[in-house]
């Protein structure tokens, strides 16, 4: 059992190296693309812990994401830091996501696919109206990016380092929350709310959590997007930035931990070694997602799961086996 | 109190389409639980079809007739056969995941193989005004909603009123029970596959001369189908083509009386709270609940 | 001797048919009691209608003496009374100690301490316990999608204990169980209600299981009690014979 964790524990310090020190000597573009990557799997993990792990469904979280980034354009072209921003977007989008997890007490499934996209609806139509607040579409520029400890992030490289940190601090935050008895609660209200009420958990209090965190890691994402672009109008918060998220957390693989890393990972930088396909790269990848669904609903991540519970099934069947050829030998 | 009455048809041409839209979308929730996320697409889509017949060099009504066989064809037999049926079986909810993947895809395929301008397509209702009761009222309203409630009232006696009707029926409310007195299920399912691809093609081809053939078309029919489908009653076909009357009245009043830039905004309030206070719609039955 | 659970009265119709219509009795402090009748009597409305999953049309449900009619299951839960259902209904991708711990960790502390401490909220060693008394030893790990009918039938009544519940209220436990898991279970059952004076409702179809089981057995038909008494006898009530025994 433990001797199985080296090998793990050794490519993840690898995997963590690596993503610190080969982006050094990236162009501004590739650190462009590779901060978005950590910016898109905070997101990911939000809705992942909605929808993966607590079975709820959103088509919300970009919405979020939307609120989170107009927080801190706001807040920070007025001069606040972007950590006072933080705070405000993670506060923000907690209580809607609590308010918007209440319909999931009453109606479940595609209803609350419904609701939800309504609300993506119109925080879209609230983003690009209320000229007065987020200066409709004409779009809030000249964002700054953050000093941390004094040290200012204006170039690309150091502010990847901060996209890179908070995606460490908020993955180490959602692994100890999944872990957690939380967790635990999440799962078995997806597997089987009846059940789990006559265990003693509050499903509701659970349902309303796991909407709120989920939505307020949309919000933290959101605040690393405005000084990542340094630019926010209504028009990326679209309806489709949701279903882009939710097909990152599908395609990588819905309730599992590094299922967001490896959506956001497709989503973000497939295209971009895929370029040669053009336009028809949507294309490709919406037919490939189809076709990704049809074989394993539970994405890539459980192909994986699959085919390892498989071969730990083999190789326990085989010690069976062993065990009874020396039984009917032995006497 | 005369523009209301404009308003008033204007609306209920809009909201007979998206009515053909809900029913169909309707339909395929009964007798396959399929939530169909990609049904404005399916809208968009047949208006490209036809479009490219006729830069063949085809008349109109030969785009028409084709246009409509290679909906049936992909968006009816294709889609049930290739993502329906090996999706099923995992379940509501990724089968739904996988029409957004759909809506995507049909949305960038028309994009990258048509164009992203929107192109003009002629109307199979001649324009001009036409006088009722002394009032001037737009050909193409009224043809619309004539043509719309000709095809409501075709469905629903072909649901009622005739043998086929009744298996469809049977089959969606029971399909065990069905199966059992003998009625073809898998037949039957076919056929409402069959039945919201003409929907949609006919949809297509009412609403694409006022909005313009534009692959970006399926998000606000997919999305006002939607409503008018919860909004009426999700397990009755009635209570769609309510629903969608409903939304296209509401639609074409917002945008007179409410501000043009919260317009949108109105159904979507009357969803939230439809599903809030009364989730079985306005005509629906609750749906059972297994504990 | 005092009333663990003391129903009054308890009505439940659907569309106009009462499925419960108007029964009443009380279970002592370390009781077992048998719960029997023909199917569609009206047995599990009545456990959904104590346990709060449904809400009866009327009547009075109590618990230690606090009136509990309406409370949902959750808070049920928190007051000590526990379940298990008719169907199998463990959580088949959490392993068998993960099932037992998730079934106590509402139990302990609040939600905060389940939120930043420990993540098995300190019930490993009782889970642990747990399996050794259910001796579901060798599959602690093991997913418990991957048990055998009769080891999820135990699993799912350990986990109805891991609360440490005053009142337990059983739906078919024996339904499908084996002979040699039946004895197995048998034999936990009594042991539990006697070390821990944990009070039981048994609802069971296997006769020989509720008579030699249960301290008294209540037979309902058509949603009313039809007979109460010591095992013996409601086997030699006549009424019951000829409802229920007889057929």
């Amino acid at each position: 059992m433990t001797a199985a964790k080296y090998p793990k524990i050794g490519f993840g310090i690898v995997v963590i190296a690596a993503l610190i020190i080969v982006p050094m000597n990236f162009n501004r573009y590739g650190l462009f693309i590779l901060s978005q990557w950590a910016v898109m799997t905070i997101a990911a993990m939000g809705l992942n812990l909605t929808l993966g792990y607590a079975g709820q469904v959103s088509l919300a979280q970009g919405a979020f994401v939307g609120i989170g980034a107009y927080a801190a354009a706001i807040m920070t072209s007025n001069g606040l830091p972007l950590i006072a921003a933080l705070g405000v977007a993670i506060v923000l989008c907690f209580v809607i996501g609590w308010i918007l997890g209440y319909p999931a007490l009453r109606v479940q499934h595609h209803y609350l696919a419904f609701v939800t996209l309504a609300f993506s609806t119109l925080a879209f139509l609230v983003f690009r109206n209320e000229d007065w607040l987020t200066k409709g579409i004409y779009g809030i520029s000249n964002i700054p990016r953050p000093e941390i400890f004094g040290y200012p992030t204006r170039r690309p490289l150091p502010f990847y380092y901060v996209c890179l940190g908070s995606l460490g601090i908020v993955s180490l935050a959602v692994w100890w929350l999944i872990r957690s008895p939380w967790g635990r609660a999440f799962i078995a209200l997806r597997e089987n709310p009846v059940r789990a009420l006559s265990l003693g958990i509050d499903t509701r209090r659970y349902t309303l959590m796991a909407f709120a965190i989920g939505s307020a890691l949309g919000g933290i994402a959101g605040t690393l997007y405005a000084p990542l672009t340094q630019y926010v109008d209504p028009v990326p918060f679209h309806l489709s930035l949701s279903l882009d998220l939710l097909m990152m957390v599908i395609v990588g693989g819905s309730g599992f931990f590094f299922g967001p890393f490896l959506g956001a990972m497709i989503a973000v930088l497939l295209p971009e070694w895929l370029r040669f396909t053009q336009g028809y790269y949507l294309m490709l990848y919406a037919i490939a997602v189809i076709g990704l669904l049809i074989y394993s609903p539970t994405g890539i991540l459980g192909i994986l799961d699959r085919f390892i519970s498989e071969r730990r099934t083999k190789a326990a069947s085989a010690l069976r086996a062993v065990a009874k050829a020396k039984l009917e030998t032995a006497p | 109190m005369s523009n209301l009455l404009d308003l008033l048809i204007a609306g209920l041409a809009t909201g007979a389409i998206y009515a053909i839209v809900a029913v169909g979308f309707t339909l395929l929730w009964q007798t396959s639980q399929t939530i169909n996320f990609a049904q404005g697409e399916f809208v968009m889509l047949p208006a490209f079809l036809m479009l490219a017949v006729m830069h063949a060099g085809a008349p109109f009504w030969v785009a028409i007739v084709i246009g409509i066989a290679l909906s049936l064809l992909l968006l009816g037999l294709g889609f049930k056969l290739l993502l329906v049926d090996p999706m099923l079986r995992h379940g509501v909810l990724p089968l739904a995941i996988a029409t957004m993947a759909l809506a995507i895809g049909i949305k960038e395929a028309a994009k990258q193989f048509w164009s992203a301008e929107a192109s003009p397509f002629p109307s199979i209702i001649p324009g001009g005004d036409i006088t009722i009761f002394g009032r001037i009222v737009a050909l193409q309203s009224i043809g619309v909603l004539v043509l719309a409630i000709l095809a409501v009232l075709g469905l629903t006696t072909l649901l009622n009123r005739t043998s086929i009707g009744h298996q469809m029926q049977a089959a969606a409310q029971n399909p065990t029970v069905a199966r059992i007195v003998g009625v073809p299920v898998e037949r039957m399912i076919l056929l409402t596959f069959l039945i919201n691809a003409f929907l949609v093609a006919l949809a297509s081809l009412l609403i694409t001369p006022i909005y313009l053939a534009k692959f970006s078309n399926g998000e606000v029919l997919g999305q006002a189908a939607f409503i008018a489908a919860i909004v009426g009653g999700f397990n009755q076909v009635r209570g769609a083509i309510a629903g969608g009357l409903l939304i296209g009245v509401v639609d074409n009043l917002s945008a007179a009386y409410v501000s043009t830039q919260y317009r949108a905004a109105v159904p979507l309030v009357l969803l939230i709270a439809i599903i809030l206070f009364r989730p079985q719609g306005m005509m629906g039955r609750p749906e059972e609940r297994t504990v | 001797m005092t009333a663990v659970l003391e129903v009054t009265n308890i009505r439940k119709s659907f569309g106009g048919i009462a499925a419960v219509n108007g029964v009443s009795f009380d279970v002592q402090e370390g009781e077992i009691l048998g719960l029997i009748g023909p199917n569609g009597c009206g047995k599990s409305t009545l456990f959904n209608c104590i346990l709060g999953q449904l809400t009866p049309s009327a009547g009075e449900v109590k618990v230690d003496g606090k009136i509990v009619t309406g409370m949902r299951p959750s808070e049920l839960n928190g007051l000590g009374v526990s379940r298990t259902f008719q169907l199998l209904q463990v959580f088949p991708k959490l392993s068998v100690r993960e099932n037992l711990i998730l079934a106590g960790q509402e139990h302990q502390g609040n939600m905060l301490s389940r939120l930043l401490g420990p993540s098995d909220a300190g019930l490993t060693e009782a889970a642990n316990q747990m399996i050794g008394f259910f001796k579901l030893d060798h599959l602690a790990n093991e997913p418990a999608g991957g048990l055998s009918y009769g080891q999820q039938k135990l699993l799912d009544a350990a986990m109805a204990f891991m609360g440490g519940p005053r009142l337990v209220l059983l739906d078919e436990p024996a339904g499908g169980v084996n002979l040699t898991m039946l004895a197995d279970l048998k034999d936990r059952l009594t042991a539990i209600n006697r070390e821990k004076r944990a009070t039981f409702v048994v609802i069971e179809h296997n006769m020989e299981f509720v008579m030699s089981l249960c301290t008294r057995v209540m037979v309902m038909a058509e949603g009313k009690v039809l007979a109460m008494g010591r095992p013996d006898e409601v086997r030699a009530n006549p009424a019951v014979i000829e409802a229920y025994l007889g057929h």
